[in-house]
């Protein structure tokens, strides 16, 4: 976390004040909060009146999209179509799943480009030649794994005048990159605070005033009806000074950590040439550097490197801890083997030049050991 | 040395991994996700693999400050394990999975990744014993008799056996339980568990009928010949058993009838008194050794049962394999089944029973 959102954040937790209550100190938790969705909306070019705190991401997502295609669907029963990208975040794909699963939706797929890139055309083979039954289209902005940026305004320019609701999920990119909600022309966007040197399980769903979504969480009616439930002034607080804190020092910190990952990007190329380096090389996030290298697992590398004191990432894994392929690289095209094959190395606004050395001194011999280890057989179908 | 430290979550392997960090060892932890549901790409499956499982792993290794990992083995499990142990039930045979497992993953594809990824041996919650001998390490039981797991450990060669270690094989399970509670290992009084992992409702011959097609078929009376009954599906029997037969007709001395022999080609299960189950040789195939082979007419002991007694016998090799002739007649050797020889408490290898059979004057 940014120091001047702990500072925020930590000064105000023996503050008792609940923004919903109407005595003195009410009053004054309920400033800070509107002191803090101004804050936020001016950072993310929004109204504070669009900005709905949430606990985080995920659940940002979670009303997004259930709420959005729920409102849809009420008005005009035949508005039962999801169209959402392939490259999605967990957080946007398993509740997509569950209303297709279990609430009758269907959905299409958007495609992905080899970079990862989802185009405006590839949206419009998804919508299809008759979208009138679609409710919902979510694309992220920038990708959580590659990196890769999307035009989101080229692509809401797909569907203006459509009656289909536009969500974004934006948790990788405030922090490095500017973010206009009025300018990307969706309904909705959902952003997260530990990206930006915020806290962890806070975030905000930015969403039009035109838009309208069914609540999912039931209660007191906070936040526009959509988050029922006592705000947490404190992490507020540092969620709107760590995200205000990002946007001003924004220039100065994507071009160090740019610099750094094009370091880092050139010298692992160096020492594995035969690796893939993942993602658009033009359109990515500064502070991501994503790699296959073929022959060596990613949790072979993953486990090889944290004993050398460096903390990369691969794809995801499943409740119980099993690493997963990457369903990017599937939908990017990559083959079973390569996507179990992948590494992310992120970088932070703290990660300094010997983090770098660090990884590229231990990144040889853990490469050597993994490949030696091999990868095992692509998963087969279990009946047990 | 680095050892790498398999956590089930349950309480053997935690207070196994806990004794290698004691003992200096460089201890890194994996779970082993054995199992999984394919059609959800977040969910564990059951059985080997849960979540709470893997959490009290996790948990396990959080106190003992060792580095956790989970290790995907599905693909692996499923078809050494699972598929050998359908493939082998469909053949009329009854495996067993736990040995399969530790000969074909745990101590193979586990050992032979973690030796490459810089590891000197694994640590399991096995109870068994090695020490050093004159010709190298040696498998030896544990010194609880009731715990004693070295035959399902039977399969390991001795190049598994010398990069294994099981710091549990000096103690009683009383013993462990204690020690865990008192290290606050939260999983200290988890039950043990007992059943075929990946078939956690215990309900094999269920399970089988769901992966093998079965016909209905004849039960044939062994001594005279006739028919005595149907069966839903032959592969689903096992020489021994004695429950599930449903006989119409029951014999006229009113004896229980057994299962003496299951014929999956032509459907049939043979059934008989119990006299028929007596057998003093056995055959084995796939011989796995523990150190150096025995001699031909060695005197040795010999189990054929996971909690089975040791018996006395002596064993001479085969083209194929090992023949064990009993000193006394044993009741009900399933074919599939390991046989695994020990002198005194050290293993000396085991076989796969291919053949059973009874020979007067032996």
């Amino acid at each position: 976390m940014f120091p001047v959102a702990v500072a925020a954040m930590s000064e105000l937790l023996s503050d008792p004040g609940n923004p919903s209550s109407l005595h003195a100190a009410g009053r004054r938790a309920r400033r800070l909060v509107e002191e803090s969705r101004e804050q936020t909306a001016r950072a993310l070019g929004a109204r504070p009146t669009e900005v709905i705190f949430t606990a985080g991401g995920t659940e940002a997502n979670n009303i997004a999209l259930k709420g959005l295609a729920w409102a849809q669907r009420n008005s005009d029963p035949k508005r039962n179509r999801l169209v959402i990208s392939s490259v999605e975040h967990h957080a946007v794909l398993d509740p997509i799943q569950w209303l297709v699963d279990d609430d009758g939706f269907e959905v299409t797929w958007i495609a992905a480009q080899a970079d990862g890139t989802i185009t405006p055309e590839a949206l419009q083979v998804a919508l299809g030649e008759n979208s009138s039954d679609v409710a919902l289209v979510s694309v992220m902005l920038a990708n959580n794994e590659v990196g890769t940026i999307n035009d989101i305004a080229a692509l809401t320019a797909v569907i203006r005048g459509l009656g289909i609701n536009f969500h974004t999920d934006a948790v990788q990119a405030p922090m490095w990159l500017e973010v206009n909600f009025a300018e990307l022309g969706v309904c909705a966007m959902s952003v997260s605070g530990h990206k930006f040197g915020g806290p962890h399980g806070v975030g905000a769903l930015v969403m039009s005033r035109d838009c309208k979504a069914t609540p999912l969480i039931h209660g007191g009616g906070q936040e526009r009806d959509l988050r029922s439930g006592t705000l947490d002034t404190p992490g507020i607080v540092g969620f709107a000074t760590a995200l205000t804190n990002a946007v001003e020092n924004r220039e100065q910190i994507v071009a160090r950590v740019r610099s750094l990952s094009a370091d880092l990007i050139a010298r692992v190329l160096e020492i594995a040439p035969d690796a893939n380096f993942n993602g658009s090389t033009t359109h990515r996030l500064a502070n991501n550097a994503h790699f296959s290298f073929p022959g060596a697992l990613g949790d072979s590398l993953l486990m090889l490197l944290d004993a050398q004191g460096v903390e990369c990432s691969v794809g995801s894994a499943c409740s119980a801890g099993v690493p997963q392929p990457s369903h990017v690289l599937l939908a990017m095209g990559a083959d079973a083997d390569l996507a179990r094959c992948t590494l992310r190395f992120s970088l932070g606004h703290t990660s300094t030049k010997a983090d770098v050395d660090a990884l590229i001194e231990a990144l040889p011999s853990a490469l050597d050991r993994a490949r030696r280890a091999g990868v095992p057989r692509a998963k087969i179908g279990v009946s047990a | 040395m680095k050892v790498l430290a398999a956590l089930s979550g349950g309480v053997d392997s935690a207070v196994a991994a806990a004794r290698a960090v004691d003992a200096g060892h460089e201890v890194t932890a994996v779970h082993l996700a054995l199992s999984r549901n394919p059609q959800s790409h977040r969910t564990g499956a059951r059985g080997c693999c849960t979540i709470e499982d893997s959490n009290d792993a996790f948990r396990a290794a959080d106190m003992l400050g060792a580095p956790f990992y989970v290790w995907d083995m599905s693909a692996e499990f499923q078809e050494k394990v699972i598929a050998d142990f359908i493939h082998e039930y469909s053949e009329g045979r009854t495996p067993n999975p736990c040995l399969r497992c530790n000969e074909s993953i745990k101590f193979e594809a586990v050992l032979e990744r973690a030796m490459n990824l810089g590891f000197d041996a694994v640590c399991t919650g096995h109870y068994a014993q090695v020490f050093d001998g004159p010709n190298g390490r040696e498998l030896h039981r544990a010194i609880d008799p009731t715990k004693d797991q070295s035959y399902v450990l039977g399969v390991l060669t001795a190049e598994q056996i010398s990069h294994s270690i099981f710091p549990l094989g000096n103690s009683t399970k009383v013993e462990v339980r204690a020690e865990a509670e008192a290290r606050g290992i939260l999983v200290a009084q988890k039950p043990d568990s007992h059943d075929i992992c990946f078939i956690p409702d215990g309900d094999t011959a269920g399970w089988l009928s769901r992966q093998i097609e079965t016909v209905p078929g004849d039960v044939i009376d062994a001594e005279t010949g006739n028919k005595v009954g149907t069966h839903p599906g032959a592969q689903a029997f096992t020489v021994g058993q004695r429950r599930g037969l449903a006989l119409g007709n029951p014999t006229g001395d009113g004896a229980r009838r057994y299962v003496v022999d299951v014929d999956v080609k032509k459907n049939t299960v043979l059934v008989g008194p119990p006299m028929l189950l007596d057998i003093n040789v056995i055959e084995g195939i796939n011989p796995r050794w523990s150190g150096p082979l025995p001699l031909t007419g060695q005197r040795i002991h010999v189990q054929v049962r996971a909690h089975g007694d040791a018996l006395p016998a002596r064993v001479e090799l085969t083209d194929d394999g090992i023949r064990v002739v009993l000193d006394d007649y044993l009741r009900g050797v399933a074919a599939g089944q390991a046989a695994v020889l020990y002198d005194d408490t050290r293993v000396i290898g085991s076989a796969t029973i291919s053949r059973s059979r009874r020979m007067e004057n032996a």
